[in-house]
């Protein structure tokens, strides 16, 4: 049953935007006139080329916001200045009609393209074409468009199509959220409440650029005609190029530590692979008992580097199991590991998960739950190491569940259900 | 990795298009030269002359309502400029307020555009000096003048004579009218080329002046140019004058919605700020982790502790001495710090032994490099900082490990390390001997020169100790429960001794 839902969603949302996309060209095909082929090229191009520029986000997400503030200009542009002749007498200005906005359809079909053509190189490179995601930004820009299309007759001076234009640009940002917050409650099997929440956290400051941008796109187009694509091109530049920075930063990080945790398994403290194994069931139990996003990030952190006190001693433990050690070696080396973490002098919340994780749930001072998470994931891991043998697996939870003063009984129901789900090697 | 702070003033002044962070004020300035002040006079003289030509007795209020809105733009822009890289340049966009000042003045372009870039005086960055506050106001007065001249010049150029452009009244005029859409396209249009041509002026004006204080400062210091930038000065120029094109955008909205233009246009270039502060702040603290988890893994061995720290600082200042691009240099700090990782592998017994080593054990320190490449491997960044971790135990004559690579075939990160890390272990106390005196050790150095080291890396790090100086270990003794080692496989003085080989 679980395995059903993981791609239902999917299958869903690429099918409802082939549905789109075929529609979109039945009836551009359909109405008598394509309107204003040079407008449509110029936005589809810029679309292209935001697709073609996408960013992966913390956490793996995927945006493409130049094509996103494209698509949704061209969705609620509604007057372009046209350029003059230069030969024409500059005291008789030529009539200057204003381009009327483009239908709803035809806003999708231009829509398709563009990313179909931005999607094209990634493809070559051997990239994923990033369907969802395209999906996902088309489905908004096509509810834009239908929904400012009923709103024309509203548009009188520019304060209300200001207005509405910003309400609908952050209407759109928000519908691919939603659909986002999906796909991914169900790809990373956690609740929707949370994914929604951390999607709207991570992704609100891009999608308030992304708004404002398509604000100056539309605005600057109707005073200065189709230029203005390219004048505002250079400003957004810039603005990418700082996101993609932060962006890959935080990737960095995670794969440094991630790569550093190894030293335990190279020194021969720990098993082989023990890091990497604990971290992963920790995020799954963590997501599973509904953390936020930060939250799982630094217990991941910690998970990958709750051995890292290990270093302190002379001589690993043998098969590196600390569930054999005395209490009291458990707490100096937990000690001595959050002592570590907190020399870098900005992972506190990790160092402190490192520090309790050698406490028994319900002690005199109760862990924070990420400690109980991976106290319970590492004894695990240790009990199992490594197997996927359902036997193993069953008679590991059964020796934590005994322990219930150990582990925190709600965190090994959350790890039953998560290693239930998936064979640990799977995770 | 500290960095000297008048160092980077220095070098970072070029790299500031449109906000200068120029250290001019405080302790420096009884160091300035009379040739300094007599340009920094000349630019201020300018500024003041240009400024005294301000219409007090304008009655026109928009005018003053314009130069207001935009001179508040400036304000903010010029106080929240984005910080690219490790600080070695900020992305201000407040060039695009003077450029719209030029945009939207009409014949009063220039001076409103000097007006509004003089407002940098009152930059609210806090701790600048008001030395640099001076020039700062001073330069951009004088480079929003050059534009708003050239805009006027072409304009008239361009259009024979026959002006038709907007100015604030014009504007207002037409918002008041009922059929804004000829006349607005129709001056736009005619702005393209004008305005292509100031921000060109602007920018060229801005970074000229500059160049000129960087210049007439180089000689005053006694530290050379930092690493250079990533970027090359004309891609900077480039961006710089796209960048300067959101000034044309500013005006355009303006035409519909006045001042709250700027608030507009503000909104996602604050975004950038904000992604690009969030950036800098994980930089630190990836850098910081890294370290934190050397030190964890030096913990192992009381007498290399801060081993990687000094060997990553004294690889940094080899790479600054050959002027290396600031982001190699910035990897093969990495490299430096990490070149030991690998040591981890090596068992504790075979590290704490007292006398000769089997060849099995010899061989087991001999892999440590590669240990290291195993553990670092998979992290992205490191690229070429790979090279330097595996590679760092060659030597010139190629009797070094793991490859046995001689001369220019080892990776240059490599040939760096492996003198630091040698430097290192010679200026350290060891369990068998005392810490090498740092002239002594340098003799050791040039003595290895050619053989075991490459002799340009050699005198490169001589130089650059000679000017930054050196902070050896500082001498500790072990207080008991500490592990020892007795052996250093670094040390060049007493290297590893192998049972049964001479």
């Amino acid at each position: 049953m679980a395995w059903q839902t993981v791609d239902t969603g999917r299958l869903l949302l690429i099918m409802v935007t082939a549905l789109l996309v075929i529609t979109a060209f039945a009836m551009t095909a359909l109405s008598p006139k394509f309107h204003d082929w040079h407008v449509a090229i110029a936005f589809g191009l810029y679309i292209a080329a935001g697709e073609l520029l996408r960013l992966v986000l913390p956490g793996g997400r995927q945006a493409a916001p130049i094509a996103m503030s494209a698509a949704l200009s061209y969705a609620m542009i509604t007057t372009i200045a046209r350029p003059l002749h230069h030969h024409a007498p500059a005291a008789h200005p030529h009539h200057v009609e204003p381009i009327h906005g483009a239908p709803p359809w035809q806003v999708v079909l231009v829509a398709v393209v563009g990313m179909a053509i931005g999607s094209l190189p990634h493809v070559a490179a051997g990239r994923r074409a990033g369907l969802t995601g395209m999906s996902a930004r088309l489905l908004a820009v096509a509810s834009v468009a239908f929904i400012f299309s009923t709103t024309g007759h509203l548009i009188g001076t520019p304060w209300l199509e200001l207005g509405i234009v910003a309400m609908l640009a952050m209407l759109g940002w928000l519908i691919e959220s939603l659909i986002s917050a999906v796909i991914r409650a169900d790809d990373l099997r956690a609740r929707y409440s949370v994914t929604l929440s951390d999607e709207l956290r991570v992704q609100w400051r891009l999608g308030l650029a992304v708004a404002v941008s398509t604000i100056i796109t539309i605005f600057g187009a109707e005073v200065m005609g189709l230029a203005e694509l390219a004048v505002f091109a250079g400003p957004l530049l810039v603005i990418q190029f700082a996101f993609r920075r932060y962006a890959g930063i935080r990737a960095t990080y995670l794969q440094t530590v991630r790569a550093l945790a190894q030293v335990t398994e190279v020194g021969g403290y720990v098993d082989s692979g023990h890091s990497r194994r604990v971290s992963r069931l920790s995020l799954a139990i963590g997501r599973e008992l509904g953390m936020p996003e930060p939250d799982l990030l630094n217990l991941e952190y910690a998970a990958l580097m709750h051995d890292i006190g290990q270093l302190s001693l002379a001589e690993p433990i043998p098969g590196g199991a600390t569930l054999l050690v005395s209490r009291a070696d458990a707490r100096r080396i937990a000690e001595f590991g959050a002592e570590v973490i907190g020399q870098t002098g900005v992972l506190e919340t990790v160092a402190e998960l490192v520090r309790f994780q050698s406490l028994p749930a319900s002690g005199s001072v109760i862990p924070p739950l990420g400690s109980k998470v991976i106290r319970a994931a590492n004894a695990f891991d240790e009990l199992v190491g490594g197997s996927a043998d359902r036997d193993r697996t069953a008679a590991a939870i059964a020796r934590l569940k005994q322990e219930a003063s150990e582990y925190d009984p709600e965190v090994v129901a959350a790890l039953a259900t998560v290693t239930d789900r998936l064979p640990i090697t799977r995770l | 990795m500290r960095r000297n702070p008048t160092l980077k003033a220095l070098v970072a002044l070029p790299w500031v298009p449109g906000n200068p962070c120029f250290e001019l004020g405080g302790e420096d300035m009884g160091r300035l030269s009379w040739a300094t002040w007599l340009y920094f006079a000349a630019i201020v003289s300018a500024a003041v002359a240009i400024l005294a030509q301000i219409p007090f007795n304008s009655a026109d209020p928009e005018f003053w309502v314009t130069c207001a809105a935009l001179a508040l733009l400036f304000l903010v822009c010029d106080s929240t400029p984005i910080m690219l890289g490790d600080r070695e340049w900020a992305w201000s966009p407040s060039s695009a307020a003077t450029l719209a000042a030029v945009v939207l003045l009409g014949k009063n372009g220039a001076i409103g555009a000097a007006m509004v870039g003089a407002v940098a005086v009152i930059s609210i960055r806090r701790k600048i000096p008001l030395v640099e506050r001076l020039f700062n106001g001073a330069m951009y007065a004088v480079a929003g003048y050059a534009a708003g001249t050239t805009f006027l010049a072409l304009e008239r150029y361009f259009n024979r004579g026959d002006s038709h452009f907007l100015d604030v009244s014009s504007i207002t005029e037409i918002l008041r009218g009922v059929e804004p859409s000829k006349l607005i396209s129709h001056t736009f249009e005619m702005a393209f080329a004008p305005f292509a041509g100031a921000a060109i002026v602007h920018v060229l004006v801005n970074h000229g002046l500059l160049w000129g204080m960087v210049l007439l400062n180089r000689h005053n210091r006694a530290t050379p140019p930092q690493a250079r930038p990533v970027w090359g000065l004309p891609l900077l120029l480039a961006s710089d004058v796209g960048f300067a094109a959101l000034g044309l955008v500013v005006a355009a909205l303006w035409v519909e919605f006045g001042p709250f233009a700027g608030a507009i246009v503000l909104v996602p270039l604050h975004v950038a700020r904000w992604a690009m502060g969030q950036f800098a702040e994980d930089q630190r603290a990836h850098a910081a982790t890294l370290r934190a988890l050397c030190q964890a893994v030096e913990t192992k061995d009381f007498y290399t502790r801060g081993h990687s720290e000094r060997v990553s600082h004294g690889a940094g200042m080899i790479a600054r001495q050959i002027g290396m691009r600031s982001d190699r240099a910035e990897a093969v700090r990495f490299a430096g710090m990490l070149h030991d990782v690998g040591k981890l592998g090596v068992p504790t017994k075979v590290l704490q032994k007292v006398g000769g080593l089997t060849e099995e054990e010899y061989a087991a320190i001999q892999l440590h490099p590669m240990r290291g490449l195993e553990i670092v491997r998979e992290i992205g960044f490191l690229n070429e900082a790979l090279t330097g971790i595996m590679h760092h135990h060659e030597r010139m004559d190629g009797r070094g490990y793991p490859m046995g690579f001689a001369g220019d075939e080892i990776p240059e990160f490599a040939r760096i390390i492996a003198v630091v890390d040698a430097f290192d272990s010679m200026t350290s106390t060891r369990a068998y001997r005392k810490a090498t005196k740092i002239p002594d050790a340098i003799a050791e150095l040039r003595k290895a020169a050619g053989t075991q080291f490459d002799p340009k890396l050699v005198d490169a790090f001589i130089a650059a100790l000679e000017r930054d100086g050196w902070k050896p270990q500082e001498p500790a003794e072990p207080r008991g429960h500490e592990i020892l080692t007795s052996q250093d496989h670094d040390d060049p003085i007493a290297p590893l001794r192998v049972v049964g080989r001479t």
